[in-house]
């Protein structure tokens, strides 16, 4: 097993040719750069295409036109960067094609900033695009963690042909941590027999479309992709747990807060108060499961996020009402300190204001 | 003297009677149909005067629903003093 | 017996759903016998795009992707550069190609794309019920203009070919129109050099055809092309405006 000291973008970037991307269209926007330099670099060597698009809105029409004719494509970009796409991300779940968008979360609304932020969560889950769709979101917490989920990012790309989305940040995308790549191993992709190849004069042609003008058709059409959600939402939700079987207080944080109400767990368990974690790494589809079956010793779920709120809309769904759920979030690019943290739970767990 | 006699073929449901081809026929060989509605319910261009038709394709040519085809057959005129 | 004009392989038997004497049927028409002629159907990919001649997958005989407003160029790059051996071409309207999608088709351009692209121009927008295009003509009455397009509101109408022609990597760029038969035999070589300077691997290909909305003009289809002869044709003026050999060679 090589260990190598990598940045989390650079280690999404390898970790994308390893899992088979041999083409990329992309814009530059911080705190992602590193992602499209590395590939501007890299991908030319395998006899992949690195290609800088216009804007983000070329750069996901790109990643649509080389999804049709096959081919493992991904791109990233930053929070306004997705917010300019998702009219293409729409677009691709609907046309059902398989990509990998990455996106490495700065602080908003607006322009915002350039630091790491988690509000885009609603952006990752209920997407800007119209119409009714998901796309399943990958949320990292660990440069090694981004390595094996962009793998299997691009497994579920073509398994469900989907858009999948990783979601990082800007912390957790500039960050050096020891990874290793030894470990990955590709299935064989799907054979795309709906792929557009040209005819070959030997079939009838194909189309990628969907415009469909006939009501009828257009909610039976929906309806079939909604069944395709269905069966994501029940094969595909992932979580981890930390401590929570005796947990009095669970946190619950996704990505690199994750990591620091884990470090807040320990701070508490060592002053003798029972907290524990649930680590969604789905953010859609999001892991009820874990929620619903918290002991009966558990008395507060306390959501972290580097945002004003937003996951805890989902777990306050998870929870339906069994449990108190406090919110506890720094934003504009502020990070939260364990501490913080533990000043929060132990404030709830005396009985203090949610 | 052998000249040319063409022969233009209209797929007259196809039709939807828009003129154009009637416009640039050289010979005035087209006409729109005068009454007949075709199964779109147009009324459809119709070869009014098919023996002065040179095959010269310009009805073809501009035809925007691709429901002419022509061809040309070989016929002995006399020659006129 | 010789036949001398027949229905192209390069289109299906699909009926239009085109307005009477709109001449997107005969655009697609060249481009059908074009690809026929230079025995492309097989290997051809096209971008249909936003606008009546979305549905251009159900006529022209090809594989064909469907692209959001303004992106088809996008889309052909993406296509293209996974199947640089394919031909990709785009087929796009005015409100299409010279409103909404003017980034994509510039940078199409500007990266010199290896792909042919249609740019059917008729100085409105059909599909939405005929309102100013980028290319409306001055005094042109539309929906959205009433009294007439207002270069002192809304600018002089844009010419996209020209300014096309300008960007290194632009190989080929032609203005054409389908107003007469004439004109027509024209368009058609036009299409068919652009897609030979894409299987000749030259570069980014535009062939802009002047055409006619008949209905969105308030004209009949007879007084359409010539009201397009008369009043587009001196504004837009007919020929080639960049000449293949221009182009990089890829």
């Amino acid at each position: 097993m090589t260990m190598t000291l990598m940045k989390g973008n650079e280690a999404l970037a390898l970790a994308a040719i390893r899992g088979g991307c041999t083409h990329f269209f992309g814009y530059p926007i911080t705190p992602q750069n590193e992602i499209p330099e590395f590939l501007a670099r890299e991908l030319p060597k395998i006899g992949g295409v690195f290609i800088q698009a216009e804007s983000e809105i070329g750069a996901v029409n790109m990643l649509y036109g080389a999804a049709a004719v096959g081919c493992r494509v991904m791109t990233s970009s930053s929070s306004p960067g997705l917010a300019l796409m998702q009219e293409g991300i729409s677009l691709l779940a609907a046309a059902e094609m398989p990509c990998v968008i990455v996106n490495v979360m700065r602080g908003g609304p607006g322009i915002g900033g350039i630091q790491p932020s988690q509000a885009d969560y609603f952006q990752m889950t209920r997407g800007g695009g119209n119409g009714d769709y998901r796309v399943p979101a990958l949320a990292p917490a660990t440069v090694q963690e981004s390595v094996s989920m962009m793998v299997q990012a691009f497994e579920m790309a073509d398994c469900y042909r989907t858009p999948v989305f990783i979601v990082s940040d800007g912390m957790l995308g500039q960050m050096m941590e020891p990874v290793e790549f030894d470990n990955i191993e590709l299935k064989e992709p799907p054979e795309k027999e709906w792929k557009l190849t040209g005819h070959g004069n030997v079939r009838k042609p194909k189309t990628i479309k969907t415009l469909m003008l006939d009501p009828a058709r257009l909610e039976a059409r929906n309806f079939e992709l909604q069944e395709k959600f269905q069966k994501i939402a029940a094969a595909e939700c992932s979580w981890e747990e930390y401590l929570i079987d005796d947990a009095v207080l669970v946190f619950t944080a996704y990505g690199s807060t994750a990591r620091i109400a884990r470090n807040a767990v320990d701070q508490l368990r060592e002053e003798g108060f029972a907290a524990g974690l649930i680590r969604p790494r789905t953010l859609w589809p999001f892991p009820d499961k874990p929620f619903q079956q918290l002991a009966s010793r558990c008395q507060t779920v306390l959501c972290v996020e580097m945002s004003c709120g937003q996951m805890v809309d989902d777990v306050r769904l998870a929870v339906n009402g069994k449990l108190p759920v406090a919110f506890y979030g720094r934003c504009g690019g502020m990070i939260p300190s364990p501490e913080e943290l533990v000043a929060k739970a132990k404030n709830i767990m005396k009985g203090g204001r949610q | 003297m052998a000249g040319i006699q063409g022969i233009p073929h209209i797929a007259v449901d196809r039709c939807k009677g828009c003129g154009l081809c009637v416009s640039v026929c050289p010979q005035s060989v087209l006409a729109i149909s005068d009454g007949a509605v075709n199964v779109k319910g147009y009324q459809p261009a119709i070869v009014a005067e098919p023996e002065r038709c040179i095959g010269c394709t310009s009805c073809a040519l501009i035809c925007p629903d691709v429901v002419i085809s022509v061809e040309r057959i070989p016929v002995k005129k006399e020659v006129k003093s | 017996m010789s036949v001398v004009f027949s229905r192209t392989k390069g289109l299906t038997e699909a009926e239009t759903h085109y307005c009477p004497g709109c001449t997107h049927g005969i655009a697609h028409r060249l481009v059908g016998e074009a690809l026929e002629e230079l025995d492309l159907l097989g290997n051809t990919i096209g971008c249909s795009a936003v606008g009546c001649s979305i549905l251009s997958y159900n006529y022209i005989n090809v594989d064909m992707i469907e692209c959001l407003h303004g992106r088809a160029p996008a889309v052909a790059t993406g296509i293209k550069r996974v199947r640089p051996d394919s031909i990709v071409f785009t087929y796009q309207g005015d409100g299409d190609l010279a409103s909404i999608g003017t980034a994509e088709i510039v940078h199409a351009a500007h990266r010199g794309e290896n792909i042919t692209v249609v740019f059917v121009n008729n100085a409105i927008y059909g599909m939405t019920g005929g309102q100013m295009a980028p290319t409306t003509l001055a005094g042109q009455k539309v929906t959205t203009a009433p009294a007439g397009r207002n270069p002192v509101i809304n600018g002089m109408p844009l010419k996209v070919s020209e300014m096309l022609a300008q960007i290194p990597g632009a190989a080929y760029v032609e203005r054409v129109s389908l107003h007469s038969p004439k004109e027509i035999r024209k368009a058609k070589r036009a299409i068919k050099k652009g897609l030979t300077c894409q299987v000749e691997k030259r570069g980014f290909s535009l062939i802009e055809v002047l055409s006619t909305c008949p209905t969105g003009w308030g004209l009949s289809p007879v007084d359409a092309v010539a009201w397009l002869e008369a009043n587009m044709v001196p504004y837009y003026p007919l020929g080639v405006l960049k000449a293949p050999e221009g182009g990089k060679n890829v």
